[in-house]
């Protein structure tokens, strides 16, 4: 049976990837170890954040599934960073552990052209560097045109508990063993990077009542442009939060030497964000206490996760680290903390399509590229869907620049600066975080789906609609001036907001920090919804700030326009410096403005490589 | 390259009778027509010569020659305008500044050629030279780094740019990890008295370094007096050469002529002036108008009187007048017969006789006094210098006084992040640092997070 497109591994990536493309009338093959766990979630049992719920927006406005499978799967919705500013404002979901992965294997069961097989990929039918298929434990050969690896922390993983080392899978899952083997024979380059996982708790033994709660919002939240909510505001659950002591510590600190970490049975990097609960106290020794959290996983069984607790040590000392913390004092441990070590690929050998430069038609996605958590993977894994839908279709690549979205960060920061640990985004990784909002990821991202085909036309028109209803309100709040009567003089007073001018049309007052279109509902109706409400008075309010960071922007675009021709030889170029000839060879960015972020390319090998593409190449301009 | 770059050509130590400011970019003639009076320049051909004067609003700053060359066949490739002004540098430099405030950017060492090699104007690719060319500038750009700011400075701006990012580090985190509430929590109120703290060593920086500027640039010192006092033999005297001429006629001077020495290792560039009186000579009224004109724009001010002569009415104008300024009082011709009443001056006096050579030392000794330069190791300058490195602390020191007037209005705290950064990068363009994993890297040393 012939497929055009091979998808291998049923996380986070793979999902998307194999739904777009099947979405989009391709052929997929999507191959994973266990169907039961498409969609499972090994770690926390969380969706978004801060940065990531964007990135969540972003793959809905795009066409992915993550954000509105999210929306019917989770238990509690917050809005993060709301005080903080319009620009790094995030969604949160506590996403149920059972009914997401319920939720998704139902959605991909009932995506045409997408069929599912459950087995292991140990080897790639490579031709020439170009690849043609898969080869499965059995030996069993798959044909397709284009492959898509979203492999997770399969390859070679080893779990780590104490001095135990354990080749596995996340939960005891098989691991793929000869993958990562037969990927370095095609010349990647592989490297060993780690995370962890932190104990899973009964509930019924926790003391709750020693815990200080922590509610999701009063308002109504959806990842999803097109979707109404379906949760109800007061259904949803608590999680804890709690504090780490003295007891705590002391177990720790004595027992440092018999930690996977410390005590050397570790060979992978782990990620500085994401660091074990040893790691916090060695390297913040001052620190009297940590934050943990306890969160649900599941309505459907009793285990919650103790964020923050994150551990390699053996499971009598985790015993002792766990009842020492208030109200876990008779806890049982379900599932105790690990740590995981995987194979990765370079990122540096992979292109900003998500293509790889070693084989031609194999694109990598999620853990695979060297990035951590779930979002990050669903990004990769929806835009190497799109790209190998484009390469099938003839068509260029969607690359999403560093002011179209987190995404476009994401996927720019790994291939062009690689990275040593798993990369975890971050909104201060966002130079131009101030466009890239939660709020406006349809506003970004719509016209580009559109145009790559990877959104329905109905989601399409509720993206024409709310540009529509945009213009309406801006017009309206352009047009509309407050009459100031003395009952709205005496509540502006009493506000202490200075009163304004009687010529002020609404536009102008929003633009004064203190005054909000909540404020002014005291006085008139605005005729518009709540989020066109929400967008105008972002757009209106910090539009001085949003102008600076265009500026910035079109600074940047000058160079992202200029590109480097595929076929350069570097080596033609006579005055680069030996580092940065280097650097460039193995990176090959695909625009001047690309190679300028590579480090160790200074700006006088971008004037010469400027020179030379003007002179070799400006009769094709 | 669609910023308009600008920067004074000749070299700013040196003061020569005249100075180029050169303007290269697509702005180039417009900026330039918006301060300079002649009408005609804006459309004006290509590779022409303009007669007229520099206006900052009503104020004549200097009458130049301007000359017009429009791309592609200048030194750039780009539009390009070269300001003929006159010599030392104050004027050179407000002109510059004027051109700032117009739309010009400071150009980076070594940007002209730059350009010029961008634009393919500079056509060696083959030639070996390139790579020195190249190498050289690199060389430039280093020295600007490490030799051009001093030590203490670099010190300075690091300690400056690490309250900065140690503001951002933990304002980031409370954005990034909003749940770990045992975090400082940056707020409206505490993050003030570190930006009050941040913008005073700010405003100290620019102070110092306008202050510091003229010294390494040298102290510009105006020589004044009625006419035939004897200003144009104190000048040749200082300089120990004939540079002014003297005769017994009042007026002879009409003029500026300028002459430097360097003593104990500062410049001190000596401006003579015509002799001011009130006067109805066309001529001389004009050089006597310029010589008020140099006496405000001096660093210092020598007024001279004559031993041998009763203060009369122009003197006692120049007298009251240079209160206000630095200043000291030469009192010539010591040599002649004492005629000069006690005279009523806040300023220090000091006797002596060009014809002589009396009271030359002491009346150099008292300029270094005054701008208290013994106290000063020159060689040390703790501040910065130059036109560019000055114009970027200033521009962190309005990003950093944007933010506090944004603060007080409420505004959130991602937007104050924005200009925060911006100082921060401004800063670390003047010392060459600005790495944008340094802020992430922050991050991580600095808190303790995650799962």
């Amino acid at each position: 049976m012939e497929y055009e497109v091979i998808v291998v591994g049923g996380g986070h990536a793979g999902i998307e990837a194999s739904h777009i493309l099947a979405f989009k009338g391709h052929k997929t093959l999507l191959i994973t170890m266990n169907k039961k766990n498409i969609g499972d979630m090994p770690c926390n049992p969380s969706i978004g954040g801060t940065a990531k719920g964007i990135i969540v927006r972003e793959i809905d406005a795009l066409g992915g599934i993550m954000g509105r499978i999210a929306d019917i799967s989770h238990f509690q919705i917050k809005m993060l960073n709301n005080s903080k500013g319009p620009a790094v404002r995030s969604l949160r979901c506590q996403a149920d552990k059972t009914t997401y992965p319920q939720n998704i294997q139902k959605e991909l069961e009932n995506t045409p052209n997408l069929t599912i097989l459950e087995s292991t990929v140990e080897d790639l039918i490579i031709e020439e560097n170009i690849v043609k298929g898969v080869i499965l434990k059995d030996g069993t050969k798959i044909t397709s045109k284009m492959v898509i690896l979203t492999t997770g922390t399969y390859l070679k993983a080893n779990i780590l508990i104490g001095s135990e080392s354990t080749p596995s899978g996340p939960h005891g899952e098989p691991r793929s063993n000869h993958l990562s083997d037969n990927l370095k024979k095609y010349g990647f380059t592989i490297q060993r990077l780690k995370t962890g996982t932190p104990q899973r708790i009964k509930a019924s033994s926790i003391d709750f009542s020693k815990m200080t709660p922590e509610y999701g919002d009063d308002c109504y939240w959806t990842f999803s442009f097109d979707n109404p909510p379906t949760y109800k505001i007061n259904e949803q659950q608590k999680c804890f939060l709690i504090y780490t002591n003295e007891k705590t510590h002391k177990t720790i600190l004595d027992n440092l030497d018999k930690s996977a970490m410390y005590g050397g049975y570790v060979t992978g990097i782990g990620p500085r964000y994401c660091p074990s609960i040893e790691d916090k106290l060695v390297r913040f020794k001052d620190k009297e206490r940590h934050q943990l959290f306890l969160e649900p996983e599941s309505l459907y069984y009793d285990e919650w996760y103790l964020q923050g607790f994150s551990t390699s040590m053996p499971r009598d000392i985790q015993e002792k680290m766990v009842h020492s913390l208030s109200g876990l004092e008779n806890a049982v441990i379900t599932k105790y903390a690990y740590a995981i070590e995987y194979d990765a690929i370079d990122p540096l050998q992979v292109s900003p399509s998500l293509e790889s430069k070693v084989i031609a038609n194999l694109f990598t996605a999620g853990q695979i590229n060297g990035t951590s958590g779930y979002e990050e993977a669903a990004a990769q894994g929806l835009m190497a869907g799109i790209n190998a839908s484009l390469k099938l279709e003839n068509k260029d690549p969607l690359i999403l620049k560093r002011n179209d979205a987190y995404i476009g960060v994401l996927i720019d920061d790994l291939v062009t600066k690689g990275t040593q640990e798993p990369y975890r985004m971050l909104t201060s990784r966002a130079e131009f975080r101030l466009i890239l909002r939660h709020d406006n990821a349809d506003l970004r991202l719509r016209e580009y789906a559109h145009q790559v085909g990877s959104i329905t036309e109905k989601q399409y028109q509720n993206y024409i609609n709310r540009l529509e209803s945009l213009k309406e309100g801006e017009k309206y709040l352009k047009e509309t001036k407050l009459k100031i009567t003395p009952e709205i003089k005496k509540i502006f007073e009493e506000n202490q907001k200075e009163v304004p001018n009687i010529t002020d049309t609404l536009y102008n007052l929003l633009k004064r920090p203190e005054i909000t279109i909540e404020f002014l509902e005291n006085f008139l109706t605005f005729p518009m919804d709540t989020q066109t409400k929400e967008e105008l008075e972002i757009q209106i309010k910090y539009e001085g700030y949003i102008k600076k960071t265009y500026k910035e922007v079109e600074k940047m675009k000058k160079l992202e326009e200029k590109m480097i021709p595929k076929d350069i030889d570097y080596q033609k170029i006579k005055n680069l410096a030996s580092e940065a000839r280097q650097k460039l060879e193995k990176i090959r960015p695909i625009s001047v403005g690309q190679a300028a972020r590579i480090s160790g390319v200074n700006p006088s090998d971008i004037a010469i490589l400027s020179v030379y593409l003007k002179k070799e190449y400006s009769k094709d301009e | 390259m669609d910023t308009t770059i600008a920067a004074i050509s000749t070299n700013t130590l040196g003061v020569g009778a005249i100075n180029i400011v050169r303007v290269s970019g697509k702005d180039a003639i417009e900026i330039v027509s918006k301060i300079f009076t002649n009408k005609n320049f804006l459309n004006a051909e290509s590779h022409t010569i303009h007669y007229g004067f520099i206006k900052d609003g009503e104020n004549i700053i200097d009458e130049v020659l301007v000359m017009l060359m429009r791309s592609p066949k200048t030194y750039t490739k780009e539009d390009v305008v070269e300001i003929n002004c006159h010599g030392g540098s104050i004027t050179a430099n407000k002109i510059l500044e004027l051109l700032y405030v117009k739309g010009a950017v400071p150009a980076e060492p070594g940007e002209f050629t730059k350009r010029a090699f961008l634009n393919g104007r500079i056509n060696l690719l083959e030639a070996e030279s390139i790579e020195d060319l190249l190498e050289a500038k690199n060389e430039n750009a280093r020295k600007m780094a490490i030799n051009g700011v001093s030590g203490k400075t670099t010190k300075l701006i690091q300690d400056l740019r690490e309250k900065m990012v140690s503001l951002l580090a933990n304002i980031e985190v409370n954005i990034d990890y909003p749940e770990y509430i045992d975090e400082l929590q940056i707020t409206k109120e505490n993050i003030t008295p570190v930006l009050t703290e941040i913008k005073e060593a700010l405003e100290k920086i620019v102070k110092e370094s306008e202050n510091s500027k003229k010294i390494k640039n040298g102290i510009n010192v105006a020589i004044i007096g009625r006419p035939n006092v004897g200003k144009s033999s104190l000048l040749n005297a200082l300089l120990e050469e004939d540079k002014a001429i003297v005769t017994d006629i009042s007026g002879t001077t009409r003029d500026i002529v300028e002459g430097s020495i360097t003593y104990k290792g500062i410049d001190l560039n000596f401006i003579d002036t015509a002799g001011i009186r009130e006067t109805k000579d066309i001529v001389e009224k004009i050089g006597v108008e310029k010589s008020k004109k140099i006496q405000e724009q001096a660093d210092i001010t020598i007024l001279v009187l004559n031993n041998n002569e009763e203060v009369t009415e122009d003197d006692q104008k120049l007298l009251e007048k240079i209160e206000n300024q630095k200043g000291i009082i030469f009192i010539n011709k010591t040599d002649l017969s004492s005629k000069l009443e006690k005279i009523e001056t806040s300023k220090k006096i000091i006797y002596g006789s060009t014809l002589k050579n009396k009271g030359l030392e002491e009346l150099k000794e008292e300029i270094l006094q005054t701008f208290s330069l013994e106290d000063m190791s020159y060689k040390d300058l703790t501040f910065l210098f130059n036109t560019r490195q000055i114009s970027l602390a200033k521009e962190a020191l309005q990003n950093i006084n944007h933010v506090i007037s944004e603060n007080q209005k409420d505004v959130p705290v991602d937007m104050l992040a924005i200009d925060i950064r911006d100082a921060w990068e401004n800063l670390g363009k003047i010392i060459g640092e600005a790495y944008e994993e340094e802020l992430v890297d922050n991050i991580f040393k600095r808190f303790c997070l995650g799962k």
